[in-house]
This record gives structure tokens, C-alpha cells and sequence, in this order.
């Protein structure tokens, strides 16, 4: 079993590799390559999983294998591959996500369409004209760099891979800086346009200051365990010591500060307050991108590793108040500025950062197992948003072209109408919808956001339940706002008016996707869930609680968090319905408020407290005043005394004293006794004598040093 | 007798340079010629010693001695062990890379070629000499050639500036470190009796703690001035902007790993107890070189200035690894100056090919060209990886051992400062890498760019795998730098 998990990563890499080096010139040949190189890591993933979930006991027989790489001393540096019940439904959805994703990019870069009038790399395609029944009209036109999507693509799929089959910190890492310069190629894929450029430097940037942290938690962990394999590290008497160790920072744990250094890394990928800001600027990128970064891979991966030091995490008290603060704090303030944009991408992208927000304070107060359960459900139904979204911008956009309305095409307030378009993109996105708003029963949303609710409720911590309810309010609220402004109603523009289905190779993921959106959930129902509880076993509690030694137990059943689930899904979307069915422009909107379209003004916060003086520093103090200044200026300073020196000694000694009186005295003296000798001096003999005098001293250094000591 | 690999390696450059001289000056293209086959020589010698060294029994190895004066107790006395060796490959690689790179040099080719050569000869000499007057000896062969390469062939703005600048402070440098040196060379004698200037003799003089403390800073700052240190860096960058580009190879590449390596033969090695009383400075001073090289390379808008203070940037890492005197650090501090040494190799080569067709290095004025230029792009992105230390390049391997060691000698805060100071790396480089390659291309010149030649394209495949196999198979050069280490431990009392 281990060699298929060993060869997992290494289609899409191939097709990197393949798609850059040989076939960029041929279209067909490089997605056929890409895809079917998703196609091959998702078979693999697949019989990897299937085997997984038929073994007895699979948490204590799990699949692991490992080989030397960095030789440290007298030991070497194992990497290796492990699948646990926690990594196998980690692969499961993340090549379910990445497939589809790989599929439905052929139909979102516009296959088979002709090539644009005046595209050109790196900017997005601006459509051809073609002729028609001897009419001319524009359509949409194939991307530039359809290519290089592909390849990119692939390599973006290796890190996440990597990542997941990881059995040590360090190749997780590699596959999670992967994921980072993968994120930076494709937002900023379109380089053309600043915004895209700038986006991608902010993303990488922001999460690299996590990754930092992350990469001096591993050093410490290395130094303080001497290892960074899973098995070794979570020994219990390995985690004891740790727990033990005291360090100076914080008064925390030698585990605590681990768990957060490694935290932190999390917080910046998954996109946490305070490091949420470069999620939502991600959009920049290609729809399928943001589908790409937003679900199936770089954010779920933060979350995945932060489950996966759990056990670490979890040993400093300190360490899981921050957790919950974060997640819980980040679930509410996230959700507060989606409900004020106008953006169809930019709303999911805050919810994204709203639910990550809800899986790590689920970490927080000890619910791993709900987490992860968070985790699976939101991949499938946020991919299945994304792609739904860029459905409805692919329709809008060949209305777009077609009509030549000039309409800012991801703009909801330029939509309407559109269930009937694009009825497929509709209820597909419907049911994505109503299961990130945790729509009772019928969708896996509700299970797993019900399953923290239960949590938080049932371990006792009030304020993250409460902060949580609120948030969920909310993301029922602008989910339903969306889905009315975007769907419902009549044609706001022309745009919208002549906007058409997509092509198969773009529903068929979303119908995919929408089946997993729906009916993922019954996989962990709660054993005394009113009615339905013990009808399925919950599987997924059993399952993915098996990771650890330590077997979790499940929450006591209460009405409360259930009734409050219930109420905030139904009462937010319902209000969000009542209130935006008669919208017609954002001047209705009484959600335009300014703090909130402007996200709080955390980016221009950043920009004065951090990015300002950073540059200060290094322009005004660094370079100029440290550098150019101070060290140049002594260096200068020196220089020129010298010279003045040199100039002092010429004119007032040399040529007064040695010349005149020594050098000239001499030659007149010379002069005197006989004229013989006159030519020689001539003003040289000064040189000569500097000359002889430096070879004197060095002699008689040389002397006392070498010849003396003997 | 066995085939006297070093000496030969020594002195293939400057036969070749003498070789060269003897040439008629319109002899261009034998010029290039004989430098290519001397460098393709030496370099084929350099892997040969690589691959031959013998890990297991570690040590000084492939040792040659001549007597030469030996009543000053001086003699040609060649060795390496595992910290030299790849030092030594080095060399061999940033010389063939160099000559490619300046095939088209038409300025007094014959000359410059020559210059180089014998700059050359005294860095591969610095790195194999086991003799303390021969490593000044040739330190002072490198440093010489260094001031003509400049003044003559370089950038007419601040040439003889640079020039000089570069001049004053290495030998400066080297005077200071010599007087130490000297001052070592009389004590021992007077301890054991015997005049040398033997290093393997002199490392096992049990020199005073009270003297040791005392004369390590000159020896080690001294040495260390070419390395680059804080604040006795402000020559590295002018110097590297002036230079042509296959010297800037030179300087950054190997001729400032000169100064690290001999501040840890002759400072650390030779004065432990010193080193480890002085640690800390030297750390701190490490520290300031890595954020505040960082900080500058961030503001510059001249690209040769951007990599030439990211260098004082890495070297800063280089100087921290030795100065923590543990494993880990010392190991990934020598894999440092390998990877350095590639990256900025292939960072210098890159900008000459760009100010060589644009004839502009402002960051500005320059855009779009990824589309002329890939591989330049794709060499420099390669670079960018390594110099923000992503795992899967060689700068992670050394990076992530440097940090453990920081992290292991509890001076914690010094880890994270160093550690974020990796993120401003990214940022510049990658704002860089997007302005000057993906940006949009400034008009005056569109269809100016011409496509690089195919021995640019092979400098510039070489350097890059080069920083991709170490990154994916550290077991390529981590064993060699662990074994050297581990001498050094030794020497340090175990610790």
C-alpha cells in the first residue's frame, strides 16, 4: 500500500514538468496531460482511502514508510510517508476538490474558443470577434497561457499532495511552501494587470510571516525532541517532557510555544486575523485559483496541519485560549465584512476566512475531530461555491461580450435573474449555499458547523459559542444575500440579460460537487441527534477519533446548541431573503457601511503601522543615514584626513623641512663642495629616502619577529 | 607519489593567465579558448577532489608539502578537509561560469582574462593552503587582481571609487589579521620551540585563554572585513556594482567566502577559547549584518545594489553559523557558502545579461523581460527561492540548520529576528523579480533585447542545478561539511 502513497504527488509534478519543458505549444495535449495527471493521483487516493476505511483498526494500523534524507551527525533526517485516518479523509476530499478542479479549468479558460483580437500574456482575454451567419459578434477567447495554467496547476497539486502524505513536519513543510509560491504564480498569473502583481507579492508575503514562525517552531522542535517524524514526536512521554520544559517567552510550555510558533504558520495560511488580509485580495487570480487556494488546498492545508499538532497544541492551556480566541474572533469579524461586499468573490472569499475561523476555535476548545469534520465539509461545498461563482462570471462575461455592456462582470448588482440562465450553475449553487449556511439536515454544512456549535456549548466555553452563533447568523444572512441578488429577481443589466450556461466540462464538477455538498453530512451524524441520531453510525467521529491514542468522547446531546443552530441557519437566511428580494441598487443596500466595505481598514492599518515605517527605516535610517551617511561618511572623513595629511606633510614638511633644508641644503651643500654631483638630487632624493626608510622598518619587524625569536 | 591534484588545481589559473599574456592582444578568440579549456581543467580536477575525498576517514586530505623557506619554517602545504573541499568546487564552478559569461568581452580580453586567472589561483590557494603564510600569501594574490578588474574593466561610473575603496579595506583587513598572525606564529614558537607556520602544527599549540581572548577579535575581524561583517561591510556593494560582471561572479561568489573561511581557519580554528569568548559579538554583529542588509537591499533601486546587499544579507548567515561554534550551525554556515556562492554567481550573471542589452540596471526603467529573456528569468527566480530559503533549494539546507544552531545556543530572540529578516528577503526579491521580468516593458526598449547565447544558457543550467540537487538531495553535500565540522568541534573542546 505505501508505494502508492509514495507515488501519489508525482503525476501532477511530472505534468509540471512535461507541460513547461515540451508540450507549451500544444493546448489539447497539456490539459490532457494535467488532467489526467489529477485523474491518476485521484485513482491512487482513492484506493488508498477505500482500503483506509476497510481496515480494522486502521488507527492503530496505519500505513507509514519512511527513507534517510539530511544527515544530521551520526543519524539521518527520515522523511516518509503516513496515512491516517485523519490523512485518509484529508486525501479524500482534497483530490475529490483537485479533480474537479483540474476539469472544470479546461471550460473556465474557454477550450476550443478561438484566439483572442488583441490578447496578449498576461492579461486576461478579452474575447474575439468571429463571424456568424455573415454577422460579426464577439465571443469569449482561449486564455494566452492556457499552458502554463495547466502546469502551474500541477505543481499547485504536488504541494498539496506532499503535504498530505507527509509523515514528518519538514516534507510538510516542502509541500507547504509549495502551496505558497504556487499561490504567488497563479494569483499573480494574469501580470499584466498591478493589482494581480501586487496581490501576489501580499499573499506571499503575509503568509511567509507565518511561515517563519512555523520554521522556528520546527527548529525548536527539533532541537527539543531530536526529531520531527508524527510517531516521534506524539509519544506520550516525548510530549510530557515537553509539556515539562519551561521557556522564558510568555511563561509558556516548551510544548505551548511549539504548538504556537507552528500555530502561527497556521494563521497565516489559513488566513486568521491578524494575517486574514491577503485571502480576499487572492481573487485576483483565475476563478478556478481561487477554487484551487480557498478549498481544496493552501487554507484547508493550515487548518489540516493545526489538526495535526493537536496533540502538541493541545498540552499549554495558554496555547488553546489563543487558538480559540483567534478562531472564534476571526469566525465573527470575517463574517461581518462579507455581509458588505458587492463582489460575488470577494463575499465567498470572507467566508472562507468566517469558516476556517470556526474549525480553529473548534481546535480551540479540544473538538478536533469536529474540525476536521468542518474541514471535509467546507472543502466540497466552498470548491463547489468558487466554481459556481466563476460560473456565473463565465455566463455574465459571454453576455458581457456578446451585448459589448462594459458591466463589471463579478459585480452582483449588475446580476439578477440568473436561475434561469444558468439553471445548473443555480441549483448547484443553491445547495453549495444553503450548506455553508448550515441549512438543517438536508447538507453537510449543517452537521458540521452543529458539531462545534454542540462542542463549544458542551466543553464549557460560552464566549466562543456565543461569538460563534452570531457569526453563523451572519454567514446564513449574506449567503442568502447573495444568492438573492445573483439569482433571483429580474436582469439588472444587458450583461445579465444575454448571460449563458457554461459548458459541460463547468457543470458537471459543480453537480459533482454539489452531491458531496449535500451528502457528506450523513457520514457524521451524532449518535443522539434527535430522530435521525443511530439510524447511520457516526462514522466520522469513530473514524477520524481514532488518530490519536486517546479516543475523544463525544458530547453530551443538548437542545440548546441545536435549537441555536437551527434558529441562526433558518432566521439568517430568511431575513437575508426578506430584505434583498426588492433590491435593485447598493443605494437600497443599508449594509454599504464604510467600515465595513472597507474591511475594517485593516490593509491601510498594516500599510501605516508596518509597511510605512518599514521602508522608512530602510530608505532614511539603513540606507542613508546608517549606510551612506555614518559608515561612508567616517570611511570619507578618513579618507580625507588622510589626503590632508598627505598635503600637510608636502607643504609644511616636506617641502619646507626635507626639501629645502635637508634635501636642497644637501644639494647646495653638494652644490658647494662641487658641482659634480648637482644632477642627481633634482627634488628625488625624498623619494628615496621614504623608500629606504619603509624598507628599513619592515626589515627590522622582520628582524625582531623572525630572526630575534630564534 | 600521488598526482598532486591541489597544486595543479592552484596552479592551473595561473599557468593559464601567463599562457594568455604570452598571446598576441588580437588573439581574442585563443584567449577565450585557452581560459575555457584551463577553467573546464581545473573545474574537472575540483569535482575529481570532491568526489575522491573520503568522508569516512575525514581530516586533512590529499596533502601536499614542499618546503620553501623552511628556516622562517614556511612551505607550500596544500590539504582539504570537508569544510575547504566544496569551497574548492566552488571555485572551480564560478570560474568555468565566469569565463562563459564574459565570452563577449572585446575590452582587452587577453588582460582580463589574465587578471581573472590569477584571482583565481589565490582564492583556490587560500582555500588549500595549511600553511598561515601561504594562505596570506595567496590572500593577498586575490585581493591584488581585484583592484585592476575593477578600475580598468568596470562600470566607468564609480570604477576607480569602488575600486579603491574595495582595495583600502581588504588590505587593511589583511593587515590586521597578519600582525594577529604574526603575533601567533612568535608565541608559539616560543612554546614549542619550533618556527612554522604550520596550521595543522599551530591547531594543536594549547595557546593561552588569556591570549587567545586577546587576539582572536583582530585576527577573526580582520578576515572577516571580507566576509563581508557588519560594519566593515560598506566595500562589498560598491564593489560589486563597479565590477564587470564575470568579476562580480568572482567577488560575490567565492572572493567573500575568502574572508569567512579564513576567519574560521585562522580565527576559530587556531584561537577556539578566543571564539567562544567572543561569540556573542560576533553574533550580534552577524545579526545587524542579516536585517540591516536586508533593510538596504530593499530601497535599492539599482538591481546590481539589490543583490549586491542581499549578499551582506547571507554572508550575515554565514558569520552567525560559525558563531554559534555548535553543529548544526557550523554545518549549515558551510553549505551557506556553497549555496551563497552559487546564488549570487548566477544573481550577477543574470543582471549583466540584462544591463548588458537594456544598459540600464534602474529597476524602473526595466520590465517584461521574462519574454526575451526566460531562462534569465527562470535562473533568477531559482535564485530568489534559494535567497529566501524555500525548502526544496539548496538555501534551505543551509538555512534551517543555521537557525537550529541559534535557536540551540538560547539566544532565541536572535532566531526570530534572523528568521523574519527572511521574509524582507523575499519581499524585495520578489518585487524585483516582478518589475524587472514581468512588468510591462518600457518602450525604448521594445526589440533591444536580444536572446542570450548558448553559453550563457549553459552557465546559467549548471548554477541552477546546482541549487535545485542540493535542495533535493542534501546527502550531495551536507556529509562533506559535517565531516570538516566535526574537526572543528574538536578543536572547540567537544562542545
Amino acid at each position: 500500500m505505501t508505494w502508492i502513497i509514495w507515488l501519489l504527488p508525482l503525476p501532477p509534478l511530472l505534468a509540471f514538468f512535461v507541460i513547461i519543458l515540451f508540450t507549451n505549444k500544444n493546448k489539447a495535449l497539456s490539459h490532457g496531460i494535467a488532467v489526467g495527471a489529477a485523474g491518476l493521483s485521484w485513482l491512487g487516493s482513492m484506493v488508498v482511502f477505500i482500503t483506509a476505511i476497510g481496515t480494522e483498526e486502521f488507527g492503530k494500523h496505519i500505513f507509514e514508510s519512511a527513507i534517510n534524507w539530511l544527515p544530521t551527525g551520526n543519524t539521518w533526517l527520515q522523511i516518509g510517508v503516513r496515512i491516517d485516518p485523519l490523512g485518509a479523509v484529508t486525501l479524500f476530499f482534497a483530490a475529490w476538490t483537485i479533480f474537479m478542479i483540474f476539469i472544470y479549468s479546461i471550460g473556465y479558460q474557454n477550450f476550443g474558443q478561438p484566439k483572442g483580437d488583441h490578447d496578449r500574456p498576461g492579461l486576461p482575454p478579452h474575447g474575439a470577434t468571429v463571424e456568424e451567419h455573415g454577422k460579426k459578434h464577439t465571443v469569449p477567447s482561449i486564455e494566452p497561457m492556457y499552458s502554463r495554467f495547466f502546469a502551474f496547476l500541477g505543481l499547485f497539486a504536488f504541494g498539496m499532495y506532499v503535504l498530505v502524505v507527509s509523515n514528518n513536519l519538514l516534507t510538510m513543510f516542502v509541500g507547504w511552501e509549495i502551496m505558497g509560491l504556487c499561490s504567488y504564480l497563479l494569483i499573480g498569473f494574469w501580470y499584466g494587470k498591478p493589482s494581480a502583481r501586487n496581490a501576489a507579492v501580499k499573499a506571499f508575503m503575509t503568509t511567509r510571516i507565518g511561515d517563519v514562525f512555523m520554521l522556528l517552531g520546527i527548529a525548536f522542535l527539533y532541537s527539543a525532541t531530536g526529531s520531527l517524524t508524527f510517531t516521534d514526536i506524539f509519544k506520550p512521554e516525548v510530549l510530557e517532557a515537553l509539556a515539562a520544559a519551561k521557556t522564558p517567552i510568555l511563561g509558556l510550555s516548551a510544548a505551548g510555544l511549539i504548538g504556537l510558533l507552528l500555530f502561527i504558520g497556521t494563521v497565516g495560511k489559513s488566513a486568521q486575523w491578524p494575517l486574514h488580509v491577503w485571502l480576499p485580495d487572492a481573487m485576483e487570480g483565475p476563478t478556478p485559483v481561487s477554487a484551487m487556494i480557498h478549498a481544496a488546498t493552501m487554507v484547508s492545508a493550515g487548518v489540516y496541519a493545526a489538526i495535526r499538532m493537536f496533540p502538541l497544541i493541545s498540552l499549554d492551556p495558554a496555547t488553546m485560549s489563543i487558538v480559540a480566541f483567534i478562531g472564534a474572533f476571526t469566525a465573527l469579524f470575517a463574517a461581518t465584512i462579507a455581509v458588505a461586499q458587492n463582489d460575488i468573490k470577494r463575499v465567498l472569499a470572507y467566508s472562507t476566512i468566517s469558516q476556517l475561523g470556526f474549525m480553529i476555535a473548534a481546535l480551540g476548545v479540544g473538538a478536533y475531530v469536529a474540525a476536521a469534520f468542518h474541514l471535509v465539509t467546507h472543502a466540497f461545498f466552498k470548491a463547489l461555491l468558487f466554481l459556481g461563482s466563476g460560473s456565473v462570471i463565465h455566463g455574465m462575461e459571454h453576455g458581457a461580450l456578446h451585448t459589448g455592456d462594459h458591466a463589471d462582470v463579478q459585480d452582483m448588482f449588475n446580476m439578477g435573474g440568473l436561475r434561469k440562465k444558468m439553471p445548473i450553475t443555480f441549483w448547484t449553487f443553491l445547495i453549495g449555499g444553503f450548506a455553508l449556511s448550515g441549512f438543517p439536515v438536508l447538507t453537510a454544512g449543517f452537521w458540521s458547523k452543529d458539531e462545534i456549535l454542540a462542542d463549544a456549548f458542551g466543553h464549557g466555553h460560552m464566549a466562543v459559542f456565543v461569538t460563534l452563533a452570531v457569526a453563523a447568523f451572519f454567514t446564513a444572512f449574506y449567503t442568502m444575500r447573495q444568492i438573492t441578488l445573483t439569482f433571483f429577481g429580474e436582469p439588472r443589466t444587458k450583461a445579465a440579460e444575454h448571460a449563458s450556461e457554461t459548458p459541460w466540462t463547468m457543470t458537471l464538477p459543480l453537480v459533482i460537487l454539489a452531491v458531496f455538498a449535500a451528502g457528506f453530512g450523513w457520514v457524521g451524524i451524532p449518535e443522539h441527534f434527535p430522530a435521525l441520531g443511530g439510524i447511520v453510525p457516526n462514522w466520522f467521529h469513530e473514524f477520524v477519533g481514532s488518530t490519536l491514542a486517546e479516543h475523544p468522547e463525544a458530547v453530551e446531546f443538548s437542545w440548546i446548541p441545536l435549537a441555536t443552530s437551527l434558529f441562526v441557519a433558518l432566521g439568517g437566511l430568511g431575513l437575508g431573503w426578506l430584505v434583498y428580494r426588492n433590491v435593485k441598487s447598493p443605494k437600497q443596500d443599508f449594509l454599504q457601511i464604510p467600515v465595513l466595505k472597507n474591511k475594517w481598514y485593516f490593509d491601510e492599518a498594516y500599510n501605516f503601522l508596518f509597511v510605512k515605517p518599514a521602508y522608512w527605516i530602510a530608505e532614511k535610517f539603513t540606507s542613508l543615514f546608517m549606510d551612506r551617511w555614518l559608515i561612508d561618511g567616517i570611511l570619507h572623513g578618513a579618507a580625507r584626513f588622510s589626503l590632508f595629511l598627505g598635503h600637510f606633510f608636502r607643504n609644511y614638511i616636506d617641502k619646507p623641512v626635507v626639501n629645502e633644508l635637508i634635501g636642497d641644503g644637501t644639494g647646495n651643500l653638494v652644490k658647494a663642495s662641487g658641482s659634480g654631483l648637482r644632477k642627481i638630487q633634482a627634488g628625488r632624493i625624498q623619494y628615496y629616502m621614504v623608500v629606504s626608510m619603509v624598507v628599513l622598518v619592515i626589515f627590522a619587524v622582520l628582524y625582531y619577529f623572525l630572526i630575534g625569536g630564534m | 607519489m600521488q598526482f598532486p591534484f591541489l597544486s595543479v588545481i592552484v596552479f592551473t589559473p595561473l599557468a593559464a593567465a601567463l599562457v594568455i599574456l604570452l598571446y598576441k592582444a588580437e588573439w581574442k578568440k585563443a584567449v577565450r579558448w585557452t581560459a575555457l579549456a584551463a577553467g573546464l581543467f581545473a573545474l574537472a580536477l575540483s569535482v575529481w577532489v570532491y568526489i575522491a575525498y573520503d568522508k569516512g576517514a575525514a581530516g586533512y586530505q590529499f596533502i601536499e608539502k614542499y618546503d620553501w623557506m623552511p628556516m622562517f619554517g614556511i612551505s607550500l602545504h596544500f590539504g582539504v578537509d570537508g569544510m575547504s573541499v566544496p569551497l574548492v568546487l566552488l571555485t572551480g564552478i564560478v570560474m568555468v561560469t565566469g569565463v562563459m559569461i564574459s565570452w563577449g568581452i572585446e575590452d582587452r580580453p587577453r588582460e582580463f582574462f589574465a587578471f581573472l586567472f590569477i584571482l583565481a589561483s589565490g582564492v583556490f590557494g587560500v582555500f588549500a593552503s595549511l600553511d598561515l603564510f601561504m594562505l596570506f600569501f595567496f590572500y593577498e594574490i586575490a585581493v591584488f587582481p581585484m583592484y585592476l578588474l575593477i578600475a580598468i574593466w568596470g562600470w566607468i561610473k564609480t570604477r576607480e571609487y569602488a575600486a579603491m575603496k574595495l582595495t583600502l579595506y581588504l588590505f587593511i583587513g589583511s593587515v590586521v589579521s597578519l600582525v594577529g598572525a604574526l603575533v601567533m606564529y612568535w608565541t608559539a614558537a616560543q612554546q614549542t620551540g619550533a618556527l612554522t607556520f604550520d596550521m595543522l602544527a599551530l591547531e594543536t599549540v594549547k595557546f593561552a585563554p588569556e591570549f587567545q581572548k586577546i587576539w582572536f577579535l583582530p585576527v577573526f575581524l580582520g578576515f572577516a572585513i571580507l566576509g563581508g561583517l557588519f560594519p566593515f561591510h560598506n566595500w562589498s556593494p560598491d564593489g560589486h556594482v563597479a565590477a564587470p560582471t564575470a568579476v562580480s561572479m568572482f567577488h560575490a561568489g567565492v572572493l567573500m567566502k575568502l574572508g569567512a573561511f579564513a576567519a574560521l581557519r585562522v580565527g576559530i580554528m587556531l584561537l577556539p577559547e578566543g571564539a567562544k569568548f567572543w561569540a556573542p559579538l560576533i553574533m550580534s554583529l552577524a545579526l545587524v549584518n542579516i536585517v540591516y542588509g536586508a533593510f538596504i537591499a530593499s530601497v535599492q533601486t539599482d538591481f546590481k545594489y539589490v543583490i549586491g546587499f542581499s549578499s551582506v544579507s547571507h554572508m550575515g548567515l554565514v558569520a552567525m553559523g560559525f558563531a554559534t561554534l555548535n553543529a548544526d550551525g557550523m554545518t549549515g554556515a558551510g553549505v551557506q557558502m556553497f549555496s551563497h556562492g552559487v546564488m549570487t554567481a548566477l544573481f550577477f550573471a543574470a543582471v549583466g545579461m540584462v544591463y548588458d542589452r537594456a544598459h540600464t540596471r534602474e529597476i524602473p526603467k526595466l520590465g517584461g523581460m521574462v519574454k526575451p529573456l526566460p531562462l534569465v528569468a527562470i535562473g533568477v527566480i531559482v535564485g530568489s527561492l534559494v535567497s529566501m530559503g524555500m525548502p526544496g533549494f539548496s538555501g534551505f539546507i543551509a538555512e534551517f540548520p543555521i537557525f537550529r544552531g541559534i535557536w540551540d545556543t538560547k539566544l532565541w530572540w536572535m532566531a526570530i529576528v534572523a528568521a523574519i529578516s527572511i521574509v524582507i528577503t523575499a519581499a524585495y526579491v520578489l518585487r524585483v523579480v516582478l518589475k524587472v521580468f514581468f512588468g510591462d516593458m518600457p518602450a525604448e526598449l521594445e526589440g533591444h533585447i536580444t536572446p542570450i547565447k548558448p553559453l550563457d544558457k549553459i552557465a546559467l543550467v549548471l548554477l541552477m542545478a546546482l541549487m535545485i540537487g542540493i535542495g533535493i538531495l542534501p546527502a550531495l553535500m551536507v556529509p562533506w561539511v559535517e565531516t570538516g565540522v566535526k574537526h572543528i568541534l574538536s578543536l572547540l573542546g567537544g562542545a
